[in-house]
């Protein structure tokens, strides 16, 4: 911050002349931008700074001083010992497989029963649509938090308490994301589909081939959230989860934190494997991140 | 459009095959619980053992529970931290991104990045950061400021615990500001700066009353959320909830109370009762206050 206090005075008056301009048509003076930037870079190393200080403990070796203060910011030696290590320690890879497993799962069922569900409630015209839209619009608004204790005793008398398959029904479609495919559908125009019904096409023709084809853009920011969500979880895997053996990454991690608190290379090196996955997929996707934010911000 | 032909040319039975994967699964594993939730806290219903109905005792026993009154007090700190923070910074953070200058694309993605990360991915590079000798006390040694026990003290912890839930949604909120700012019609900020309005008044008159929606959006998205706040506080201060469980928030005594073998289903219950309570509650009073300001 000093470094602003200095730059901003000194901002002389002339630079206004010389204005830079930006792609969308307006114009920044130097100094301006100046501190622009270092308040970013500031930013920046704030939200990415405790990413990479974990990616650094991860790679340092058994030897190095990982406490030493002043801190050391980079591994002398970068190895993959820990990462190693940390499957010796827990089943890391076997937990990395079950969040996939999970995360799969409830991609594929978000996807296909949302779509099914909102385009019933969107286009199908039948006795109690407004009834199911109200279950819906009720169910998004239940929070998680509150329900998880009975969640959990109906798991049980389905005798479906640790396993996967528990881990993944309670959210496996999502109220919001029905809403969401729902106001995509209803987005669409309706002659499109008038005229493949001219054509003879029957309801699900018009579904699969029509519709469903319109509407990619929400089905991918579904799939987004639908992995990211389940991947990330924590609370309900960590109540209806009790056999180490079917553990999630959270879990495991948390598992990992609890049991050997006292190595953090090791935790450092769980925490990276479980963060990875998602950074990479963010970097390739991030519009339909970003888009998912503003849809479910207004529908949520 | 609802014409009577379509209706009858459909297969009867086919829209409710289609709602129904949905339905099935939202009225068995959301709705019934919810509703199993309301009748269980009025009952002493444990994990292995049905219950019987048992009245308002559930509730009774929740006014002299100081363990309740503990998690209760933290939830309801944690919405009176988190939320302004949240409702503010992110606004800033916003303004700071919405110009189009080189490589700001890669800003606002990395700004991003910590929503993208689980919550226990966080909690625990936190958890290490934050240690007795992790790089937060290294630094403050080293600056001469020394060692601060963020962790071991139990307002220090819950305070780190909400700034963590705070570096976690920036980016979040950020995306949802940036979409309302650019609404915001650029020739109210000109008319201003012609006007000799400097940038804080700018914000303060120009800014705000037209990203103001957003803003008890923001409060009411964030107010929910906190309140329910409960990984941030069980990774950073423990399952047991800090020292002599003083940080317990609400939730983790929910799941604290009612999982396990001899789980007291019925008064976890009542517990999350008052958790739905508090969560309407302050959706109702933040939508209130925005009624009001408009008016």
């Amino acid at each position: 911050m000093s470094v602003l206090e200095k730059v901003r005075p000194e901002r002389p008056a002339a630079t206004a002349r010389e204005p830079r301009v930006t792609d969308d048509g307006r114009r920044v003076r130097p100094a301006e931008l100046l501190w622009r930037y270092l308040l970013l870079l500031a930013v920046l190393a704030l939200t990415t700074g405790p990413f990479l200080w974990q990616l650094a403990t991860s790679l340092k070796g058994p030897t190095e001083d990982i406490y030493s203060s002043p801190p050391s910011l980079l591994p002398a030696h970068p190895t993959l010992h820990n990462y190693a290590r940390v499957a010796d320690t827990i089943p890391v890879w076997d937990y990395a497989l079950n969040s996939l497993k999970v995360a799969v799962a409830n991609v594929v069922t978000n996807c296909v029963g949302s779509a099914l569900a909102g385009y019933a409630l969107a286009r199908l015209r039948y006795r109690g649509r407004r009834v199911t839209t109200l279950v819906f619009v009720l169910a998004m608004l239940v929070p998680v938090e509150g329900i998880v204790i009975a969640q959990f005793t109906t798991m049980r008398e389905l005798g479906l308490n640790n396993t996967l398959i528990g881990v993944v029904l309670p959210g496996a479609v999502g109220a919001m994301n029905v809403l969401l495919m729902r106001g995509a559908f209803r987005a669409l125009p309706h002659e499109i589909e008038e005229a493949a019904y001219v054509d003879g096409a029957d309801v699900w023709q018009r579904f699969l081939r029509i519709a469903l084809p319109s509407v990619k853009g929400t089905l991918a920011v579904v799939a987004i959230f639908a992995f990211m969500g389940a991947w990330d979880d924590f609370l309900w895997p960590l109540i209806v989860l009790s056999d180490p053996s079917k553990f999630t990454l959270t879990i495991g991690l948390n598992y990992l934190h609890g049991t050997f608190a006292n190595d953090e290379r090791l935790v450092a090196a769980g925490t990276v494997i479980a963060v990875a996955p998602l950074i990479a997929l963010f970097a390739c996707l991030q519009r339909y991140f970003f888009r998912g934010v503003g849809e479910g911000a207004v529908k949520g | 459009m609802a014409t009577p032909l379509r209706v009858r040319r459909q297969l009867p039975t086919s829209p409710w095959l289609f709602a129904a994967p949905g339905l099935l699964i939202t009225g068995a594993f959301v709705l019934y619980p919810f509703v199993s939730t309301l009748v269980n806290s009025f009952t002493d219903r444990r994990t292995l053992l049905p219950g019987r109905f048992v009245g308002l005792a559930n509730f009774r026993e929740l006014l002299h529970d100081d363990m309740f009154w503990t998690g209760l007090r933290n939830s309801v700190l944690y919405v009176l931290v988190v939320v302004p923070a949240l409702v503010v910074l992110p606004l800033l953070l916003a303004l700071l991104v919405r110009r189009n200058i080189p490589g700001i694309t890669f800003f606002r993605s990395a700004f991003y990045t910590p929503v993208v990360a689980s919550i226990v991915v966080v909690g625990l590079i936190w958890v290490w950061l934050l240690d007795e000798r992790g790089l937060v006390n290294s630094v403050l040694e080293t600056v001469g400021i020394g060692r601060i026990g963020f962790l071991s003290d139990q307002w220090l912890l819950l305070l780190s615990a909400m700034a963590v839930t705070v570096w976690k949604g920036l980016g979040y909120y950020m995306v949802i500001y940036l979409a309302a700012l650019a609404n915001v019609p650029r020739e109210l900020h000109e008319a201003a700066a012609v006007d000799g309005a400097g940038p804080v008044r700018r914000f303060l008159s120009v800014t705000v009353p037209a990203v103001r929606s957003t803003m008890v959006l923001v409060a009411a998205l964030s107010s929910v959320a906190a309140f329910k706040v409960f990984s941030e506080v069980y990774l950073m201060a423990g399952p047991s909830g800090g020292p002599a469980g003083e940080d317990t928030t609400l939730v983790m005594l929910v799941q604290r109370t009612g999982t396990g073998l001899t789980g007291r289903v019925g008064y976890a219950s009542a517990l999350s009762v008052v958790v739905f309570a508090v969560t309407v509650a302050l959706m109702l009073l933040v939508l209130r206050a925005d009624r009001r300001e408009e008016a």
